[in-house]
This record gives structure tokens, sequence and C-alpha cells, in this order.
């Protein structure tokens, strides 16, 4: 029996890998999928706690947190490939068009 | 065993989580992000959630990732050049050591409590894991599950809209 710490240390691992990813990273589709890796690193929590709990509604969150994840992902690939149209580029240090 | 099969899942998982953030090649990186999900699903196996472990791999793995490696196939990313960045690697690096230091340091101190709920291994093989879920579903969930159908319709038109020829 694993217990729900080691669940939630590899979700926190996750999570924060999926931060740095975020931070350092230029090209827009990688840090889209450290987004991705953040919202899994969480379904694991949710689904830890569910089992630990006793109780399906974790579980359920995760249905919709999967849904939510779909949707950004048909809507952001969208806005990329409409930002390459105009750049030729989707390197996020392109994407300055309102800064001063 | 169990903790030794744990053990290797884990360590798969945050390997290619950190090769994820280091290839240099997108590609790579969305191959080390399946494995990453295939880890995930398997330890759902693990935690008596089988119908989320299917829902993983058919939905992340399959259509989500399908979907990323598609579109960079169809850009035709190269790799990052060599260019000098304004994201210094270091600083955005400390950031997320830092939180995960918080995180760590949260989950010590606190303790876990909570009421125990019904479900447990023995309910979700009488019953059903994939059941347990339509009726929590349909019954206690029926309002955000509506909101959801509503979410999707929204990112169809969207995507719909976005990748019109003129916007």
């Amino acid at each position: 029996m694993v217990p729900l710490h080691s669940y939630l240390i590899l979700s926190a691992i996750l999570f924060s890998i999926g931060t740095i990813g975020v931070l350092i990273r230029r090209n827009a589709i990688v840090i889209f999928m450290c987004v991705e890796m953040m919202l899994n690193a969480v379904n694991l929590t949710f689904i830890a706690f569910s089992k630990h709990l006793g109780n399906i509604d974790g579980q359920i969150f995760v249905f919709f947190v999967m849904t939510v994840a779909a949707a950004e992902a048909a809507v952001g690939l969208a806005l990329m490939i409409a930002f390459y149209k105009n750049r030729e580029s989707i390197d996020v240090e392109d994407m300055k068009l309102m800064k001063l | 065993m169990e903790t030794f099969f744990f053990m290797i899942v884990a360590a798969v998982a945050v390997l290619a989580g950190i090769l994820v953030i280091t290839c240099k090649n997108p590609i790579n990186s969305a191959l080390s992000l399946i494995l990453t999900f295939f880890c995930l699903a398997t330890l759902y196996v693990t935690l008596d959630a089988p119908f989320m472990a299917a829902i993983q791999v058919i939905v992340y793995a399959g259509a989500i990732m399908v979907l990323i490696v598609f579109v960079i196939m169809l850009l035709n990313v190269r790799t990052e050049a060599g260019r000098r960045s304004s994201h210094s690697v270091l600083f955005g690096s400390l950031i997320g050591l830092f939180g995960l230091f918080q995180l760590f340091y949260l989950l010590n101190r606190s303790s876990l409590t909570g009421q125990k709920g019904a479900m447990d291994s023995d309910l979700i093989n009488k019953v059903g894991h994939t059941e347990l879920i339509g009726k929590a579903l349909y019954t206690d969930f029926l309002l955000p599950f509506e909101v959801t159908s509503i979410l999707l319709l929204v990112a169809i038109i969207g995507a719909v809209i976005l990748t019109k020829k003129k916007i």
C-alpha cells in the first residue's frame, strides 16, 4: 500500500517541472505542453485524495479538468496557427505587439 | 512490491517530465509528455480508478497529444535558435524550485484529515468504477455537466473562427 504522501510528492514534482518549463522555454507549443503537464499533476492529486477519502467526487473533477484541457487545446492551437500565419513564428519573444 | 512498482513508474514519469522541458526539438518533448501521461495512467490504475486511466490514455495521450503533434508538424517548427532570450533559465528554475520547496514544506507540516466516504475497493469491484462515475456525474453533478457542454460548444466555435482566412 503506497501512502498518500508519495503520490502528493510526485504530483508536486511534476507540477514544479511544468512551472519551470513555462518559465524557461520560448516555444509556445512547448509552453502549452508544460501547462498540460501541470494539469495532469493536479489530476493525480485529485485521484489520490479520492482514493484516500473514499469519495468519488474527486474523480468527477478530473473529468471536468480533462474537458477544459481538451477545449483549451483546440482554442490554444488555433491561436498558435493564426499567430504563425501572421508572423511566421511561434516564439513567445515575438508576441510583444502590446508591449510599450 | 507495490512500493517498488510505484517508485519505478514515478521515476519514469519525472524523467520524462524533465525531458519535456530540456529537449530542443518540440517533437521529442511531445513524445516525452506522452510517456508521462502513460505513467500517470498506470498510477490511476493502482489507485482503483480504471475508468480515469482509460480516459487519460484515450483523451490525453490520444486526442490532445495527436492534435499537438499535428500542429508541430504542420507549422514545421524548428529547434529554438541560439538567440539571446530575455527569459533567464537560471531565474525561472530558481522560481520553480522555490515553489517545489514550498510544496514540500506544506506537505510535511500539514496533517491529512477528512471524513471517509463510502467508496472502497470492494464497492468498486462489485458495482464497477464506470457505473459509480456515471451515477455521480448524472445526479449530483448534472449542472456542471451541462455547463461543460456549453464550454465545448464555445471551444468549437472559437477554433473555427480563429482559423479563418482573415482574422
